[in-house]
């Protein structure tokens, strides 16, 4: 859905991110994105994925080069505006963040927080504001009946769909999702993808989704980032993605990585969904 | 074989000890097992029954025994509330100094005994059950607060951290994040403390802190024993009901 | 954004917190009144004079050369009350507890029941160890300061007792919650039940009974400080009367040297409990 402005809102110049011990995450990566734009990350498991993401989220910061995000280096910020531009992007981990003894309610509402003072967080918090919302939110993923279950009681996928619906009601231009139907099975999770991309259609707003089933993403994206070793391996729009790409990217896995299921077979690709 | 050798030593340097601690006393030992001992203990224990149950004694017994259990109550949540206030920076929320100065305090609240605490404010603010309270809920400060921050530092803390990524404020995405996951433990904490804080208030009335131990104190420095077989009885209905309502919340509270 | 007219919703939890909530201030008020609940005393002229004359006299500690030996003689005082009192409260509650041990029941071999007599005598047991545990050891430490006067006699056995009684509950809970097959196969076979103890519950849980044991011990040191404060000996009862002569640096060295007391005890106890383990 891109207009006719090209200025990137948010890029990645030259950053390379290392561990604390030395270890290489993301090692002098470029992209850029624009606003409105809808990308699919993928690439084998330890490629830096969730690394990117959480760079993207302002939550790791990069030890070389140039981040910008919405237009903003964040890095440069006092903690204060830093905060502020925090509430403007929104990070949906692997390991969805619920606290267990939580009813879903609070955990789905949660995406209001941003907005909310601090006053009328608490008091939600004795009487549910705006549960309406939140159970909205949540048929839009099929989970309207888990409204006032607890946390620590829903299945996996019930999960991924909670933490879903909170980024429904969160208002942030910048929605960054890490393998967020990875335990949906395939027809929910293209519905949910669906939810999701017309949601960000209609907030105009940066959607990067890292996949670990490349036919969801080869399926709804109109762009792929194929990411290895840290480094891009491709950046391209759906139609230049070949199979052949995609067995490089996936290939060669060093014995005992945890991606398991990747076999070339000579007709094709064959990925099997891992767990 | 040196492992049973140096267990022999540890065996002999305890009981070396012992005989140390045993030797260090005064006090007429043989005295007390002697006919007469037993015989003035049994008086004693005798002259316990039958308990005094005139009715305007009875009555005090009581208020005594409701003051008693408000001491418990309000020094509990006090100290609930100044342990969570508490546990925050010592759970290391807030950097590391703040940490380390708050755990101090909690240390040096809880180092010292309720009873001592108690008589420290009676000075300051005279006889009655307020001072008491007060006494209970530093003690139970720095009990809870300990406590508390260790169960804050073991919860995980990706469901705080999510919402602070998000830019929400550290209250709300304490309350979102950390709190939920601590409540079990915090009421568990809590409960299991106020069974203790009976006990505590009960007998802080020795140094003037009100309720029954206060009365207890005074009837005894008159040799009135059957009051005091009364107050006796009220102290353990008292725990004896305590125990038996923690019990009741503890199961209710954790389905 | 989303669907936006919200219907009437009601959270279901409510009327149940509503009610808890309001069931709380309500006992809240009348406790509030029942412990004078009134922050202002404190600042009050007497007061403020009473505590400022006192604080005044806390710095400095006092540290005379009389004063010291009189400390450290008290501090030792107060560790032979505690452990010699532990001891004591060993030498009970071991048969005690033994004797209460649902798994050496004899009776119960096979048919699963206690017959009536052994039950009644555990369930008196238990219910003995738990009187001797519900009396607060203060109120021993008054009973034995008028039976036998002031001094460590009475701290030692206002110890002994409460202590028994605790020491006795938890052993019997340790006791229980082993594997019991081998001490009922034991007795099955004809033991007697010291011996089916001996080979079959002991030497799972002894290491469990000899850490509650240490535990315990650095317990009776802050207990024996507490009971001084009654006239049972030790630093307590030295405190006690500084305090009452209103001689802050005297009970500002006492605190001190109880802190560190404790501190020490702590120390030991876990240094010799890891060393068990």
């Amino acid at each position: 859905m891109s207009n006719s402005q090209v200025v990137p809102a948010t890029s990645l110049s030259n950053v390379t991110l290392r561990y604390r011990d030395g270890r290489l995450a993301l090692d002098d990566i470029s992209l850029a994105f624009t606003t409105g734009e809808h990308v699919a990350i993928i690439g084998p498991s330890g490629a830096g994925k969730t690394s990117l993401l959480h760079t993207l989220a302002c939550a790791l910061k990069p030890t070389t080069g140039v981040l910008t995000i919405l237009g903003e280096n964040p890095w440069h910020k006092t903690a204060a505006a830093l905060h502020t531009l925090r509430k403007r992007i929104f990070l949906a981990p692997q390991l969805p963040p619920l606290p267990p003894r939580q009813r879903v309610v609070h955990t789905v509402l949660a995406g209001r927080l941003p907005y909310w003072s601090t006053w009328r967080a608490l008091m939600s918090l004795i009487y549910p504001a705006e549960a309406p919302l939140a159970q909205a939110a949540l048929a839009k993923f099929r989970a309207d009946d888990k409204l006032l279950l607890r946390c620590d009681r829903l299945s996996g996928g019930e999960r991924q769909r909670v933490s879903l619906a909170r980024m429904l009601l969160s208002e942030a231009p910048l929605i960054l999702l890490d393998e967020p139907v990875s335990s949906l099975d395939p027809v929910l999770g293209l519905q949910a993808l669906h939810t999701v991309q017309d949601e960000a259609r209609a907030r105009d707003a940066t959607l990067v989704v890292s996949l670990h089933d490349v036919r969801l993403a080869r399926a709804r994206f109109a762009r792929l980032i194929g990411l290895r070793d840290g480094t891009v391996f491709f950046d391209l729009p759906n139609e230049q993605v070949t199979d052949d790409r995609l067995a490089e990217l996936y290939a060669a896995e060093p014995p005992g990585s945890t991606m398991e299921g990747v076999t070339s077979a000579p007709h094709g690709i064959r990925i099997s969904r891992c767990s | 074989m040196d492992r049973l050798i140096a267990r022999a030593g540890l065996a002999c340097g305890v009981l070396a000890f012992i005989i140390a601690c045993f030797m260090s006393l005064s006090g007429d030992w043989s005295g007390l097992f002697s006919r007469e001992a037993a015989r003035s203990m049994l008086a004693l224990l005798t002259s316990f029954f039958p308990p005094e149950v005139a009715p305007a004694f009875l009555r005090k017994a009581a208020y005594a025994t409701l003051e008693t259990l408000a001491i418990s109550w309000i020094g509990t949540l006090l100290a609930v509330i100044a342990g969570l206030f508490c546990a925050l920076p010592a759970a290391g929320l807030w950097g590391a100094v703040p940490k380390g100065i708050t755990r101090m305090l909690l240390n040096a609240l809880r180092a010292v005994p309720e009873l001592v605490w108690a008589a420290l404010l009676v000075i300051a603010a005279g006889l009655g059950p307020f001072p008491g309270t007060l006494a209970l809920a530093a003690h139970t400060t720095g009990v809870l607060g300990r406590l508390f921050a260790e169960a804050l530092e073991n919860a995980p803390r990706e469901p705080y951290l999510a919402l602070r990524r998000h830019g929400v404020g550290p209250v709300a995405a304490l309350s979102y994040g950390l709190l939920p996951q601590i409540t079990p433990q915090l009421t568990s904490y809590t409960l299991y403390r106020w069974e203790n804080n009976i006990r505590a208030a009960a007998v802080l009335g020795v140094a003037g802190a009100g309720g029954l131990g206060q009365l207890l104190y005074y009837h005894m420095g008159l040799f009135h024993f059957q009051e005091t077989g009364t107050i006796l009885l009220a102290m353990l209905l008292l725990v004896g009901l305590v125990d038996t309502c923690s019990n009741w919340l503890r199961r209710r509270a954790m389905p | 954004m989303l669907l936006a007219k919200s219907q009437r919703w009601r959270d279901p939890a409510w009327p149940r917190r509503a009610t808890g909530a309001a069931v709380f201030l309500l006992v809240l008020l009348p406790a509030g009144y029942l412990t004078e609940f009134n922050p202002g005393v404190f600042f009050d002229a007497s007061s403020l004079r009473a505590s400022r004359q006192f604080l005044a006299t806390f710095f400095p500690p006092a540290h005379s050369l009389a004063f010291l030996q009189l400390l450290v003689g008290s501090a030792w005082k107060t560790v032979a009350i505690a452990t010699s009192g532990l001891v004591l409260a060993l030498i009970l509650a071991i048969p005690l507890s033994l004797l209460a041990n649902r798994t050496l029941s004899i009776s119960r071999l096979g048919t699963g029941t206690m017959g009536y007599i052994p039950a009644a005598v555990r369930a008196g047991l238990r219910w003995g160890l738990s009187l001797l545990r519900s009396i607060p050891e203060l109120v021993w430490a008054l009973l034995f300061v008028r039976a036998v006067g002031l001094g460590d006699t009475a701290g030692v056995m206002a110890i002994s007792l409460t202590y028994a009684g605790m020491i006795g509950k938890v052993f019997l809970e340790i006791y229980e919650s082993q594997d019991t097959r081998a001490t009922e196969a034991l007795l099955a076979n004809g033991a007697r039940r010291l011996h089916a103890f001996f080979y079959g519950t002991l030497p799972s849980c002894l290491p469990e009974l000899v850490s509650y044991t240490i535990y315990r011990w650095e317990c009776a040191i802050r207990s024996s400080v507490i009971l001084g404060f009654v006239g049972a000996g030790g630093l307590g009862q030295q405190m006690e009367l500084s305090m009452r002569m209103l001689a802050g640096g005297e009970v500002l060295s006492f605190l001190l040297v109880f802190m560190v007391l404790v501190w020490l005890a702590d120390q030991l106890s876990q240094g010799l409990r890891t060393w068990i383990d």
